[in-house]
């Protein structure tokens, strides 16, 4: 256990500083003139000119000022927006709201995928298997762009179920279409695993031995069968983080939530590259942190799974 | 079908299942050709190939479609219902919303394909190297594809299209095409690299192996062909992913810029205007939804012909 977690975390840091690296390489690297994006149109004096030089570390090698900037991350300083706010002002600001859509939308994916899958599970090749089978391809094909802006118009406006955009402050009910419309893309996988994991558990000789000692189906199924079946359906929601994250971004955008995807897209059209780098390095750190963490929850939960 | 009666007449006394009696008339099948047999009789198959035709058909000829111009734009008729010379009616500029959404289909069909054949390339060689050689290639190869894999795919994507996008002058085709094409490439390297490993150590690898071929003829001649079709399978959805991904773009503002015509632009432009006119919003949805399905759809229906243990 001991060296598979110290594996994993070396891993984690090479991917972490692979990503961040990309990422920041690709906002910085081969600017025209950074100085002259950062003060606008206004003329910049030859003192100022060398003072911000001095200030951003312009003057030396990429690589130095790639390590100033991670100096500062791991410091949890994240740099200041071209706004002039604290990255990480705007982040504390922004991630409440986020992280609750996202909690929001986990639960309801993981609520109907599991439901949907056992039942579909049981009665492979009946109606209501076939039925979800066709549901999920649609649901897994469906783009989010055309989602929410559906969603919206179908449930928000025209039948007026929910509130239209949610704003600043907003109650859980107006995070609900957006949670629900950012649930899609995740659900579609999670029910399909859970309905094989379902089918194959059926057949198992575990399932044969409850069922021969005269246990009750409710049991034997509720019990044996949901929690044995359950275990890949938890890995998949840490691929699901990353879904989510991108499916922020467009669901924020279009239902008007001041989230972390809301500000990101802001601070990619107005060419923000602190925001931007900042941003995409603590949505990385969350992404990599949640994955490491549910494949531990995964040799927990299946004590056949050992971690040398 | 028809075969199967004739063997069990020829040969009452055979059992049912074994395929005894005339060989000649029912050939070895490959599992191509299987699969093939299986696909014929899938409904998911037809629909989705129909769907896919009609879509390069229109990517093709649009003026098959429609006559109409899509840039042929007035203000006069902003928001004009539907009539018989436009069949969904006018958008906020006043250009026919069929008509564009038909001349959508063809940025969207090129920058799928291309931005597919990218990645697929990326993928096979990738997969090809970290599968065939092992060791060493094998952990690098498979460090840079964790790397990629730990950026959430969107944010790499608006931060890379940013970057490429750089020309003001271009509708940004090209950055599009080359962000989905360097980030899309991870699954189907993975792909290619399990069932590389799966097929080298194949008897028959070793037989040629024996006789002399090299790595090249190995991979191209002997690994390779039995490691296609999955790795199809993944490049016929991935193409869905990445009609979707551009529309995404360009929704965001990324993507396709200036006078190009893109469902992705279409939905973003339509959707502050959403509560004056739904038909804008609504008709490059479909046409999008539609595209992005028939592939997924497509790529589903072949993998269940060719592995039907998935289903």
């Amino acid at each position: 256990m001991f060296r598979f977690l110290v594996r994993r975390l070396l891993q984690m840091i090479l991917t972490f500083f692979g990503a961040t690296f990309i990422v920041y390489a690709l906002m910085f690297a081969n600017q025209d003139d950074p100085i002259q994006a950062l003060v606008g149109e206004r003329p910049v004096t030859p003192a100022q000119r060398t003072a911000l030089t001095e200030l951003y570390h312009l003057d030396e090698p990429f690589l130095k000022q790639y390590w100033y900037y991670m100096q500062g991350l791991l410091t949890g300083d994240f740099g200041r927006s071209l706004t002039g706010r604290e990255v990480s002002d705007m982040m504390t600001d922004a991630w409440p709201t986020t992280a609750r859509l996202a909690l929001m939308s986990i639960l309801i994916a993981a609520t109907v995928a599991v439901i949907a899958g056992v039942i579909s599970g049981i009665r492979r090749g009946g109606m209501f298997d076939n039925v979800t089978l066709i549901v999920t391809l649609v649901l897994l094909a469906l783009p989010i762009v055309v989602l929410a802006p559906l969603a919206q118009l179908a449930f928000g406006i025209k039948l007026g179920w929910f509130p239209p955009t949610a704003g600043r402050n907003a109650t859980t009910y107006a995070l609900l279409l957006p949670a629900i419309v950012l649930a899609t893309t995740a659900v579609a996988t999670e029910l399909r695993v859970t309905r094989a994991s379902v089918a194959e558990n059926l057949r198992s000789d575990y399932v044969r031995t409850a069922r021969a000692k005269g246990l009750s189906n409710r049991r034997v199924i509720g019990v044996h069968v949901l929690r044995n079946s359950l275990i890949p359906v938890i890995t998949l929601i840490g691929v699901d983080i990353g879904l989510l994250m991108s499916g922020a971004i467009v669901t924020e955008g279009v239902f008007n939530i001041p989230g972390v995807g809301f500000n990101l897209l802001r601070g990619i059209r107005t060419e923000d590259g602190p925001l931007v780098v900042g941003f995409v390095s603590i949505l990385v750190i969350v992404f990599l942190v949640v994955n490491l963490i549910v494949d531990l929850m995964y040799a927990a939960l299946d004590p056949r799974i050992r971690y040398e | 079908m028809s075969d199967m009666n004739a063997v069990a007449t020829e040969a009452p006394g055979t059992q049912p299942i074994v395929p005894a009696g005339p060989i000649k008339q029912d050939k070895p099948r490959s599992l191509a050709g299987d699969a093939w047999r299986d696909l014929r009789r899938s409904k998911i198959f037809w629909f989705a190939a129909v769907l896919v035709l009609v879509v390069l058909v229109m990517a093709a000829f649009p003026t098959l479609f429609t006559s109409a111009d899509p840039r042929a734009c007035s203000l006069s008729r902003q928001f004009a219902p539907a009539s018989g010379e436009a069949i969904f009616g006018y958008d906020y500029q006043g250009c026919d919303i069929f008509a564009r959404a038909v001349h959508g289909a063809r940025n969207s069909i090129i920058i799928g394909i291309l931005s597919t054949l990218i990645a697929g390339v990326i993928g096979l060689l990738f997969g090809l190297g970290s599968g065939y050689f092992g060791g060493g290639v094998d952990a690098v190869l498979s460090r840079i594809v964790d790397i990629v894999l730990g950026i959430p795919f969107l944010l790499a994507a608006i931060v890379l299209a940013k970057r490429l996008a750089s020309d003001p002058n271009n509708n940004g085709l090209w950055a599009v095409t080359l962000t989905l094409g360097f980030l899309g490439w991870t699954t189907a390297a993975r792909v290619m690299r399990s069932s590389v490993i799966a097929s080298k150590n194949q008897d028959y690898v070793a037989a040629a192996r024996m006789l002399g071929a090299g790595p090249g003829r190995l991979m191209l001649r002997h690994i390779l062909p039995n490691s296609m079709a999955s790795f199809i399978v993944v490049l016929t959805i991935l193409l869905g992913v990445n009609i979707a991904a551009e529309a995404t773009l360009s929704f965001l503002g990324i993507g396709l810029k200036g006078d190009a015509i893109s469902w992705g632009i279409a939905i973003n432009e339509s959707g502050a205007f959403v509560r004056t006119a739904w038909e804008p919003l609504v008709w490059p949805s479909v046409f999008l939804a539609l595209t992005v399905l028939a592939f997924i759809m497509l790529g589903d229906a072949i993998r269940d012909a060719f592995d039907p243990k998935l289903r």
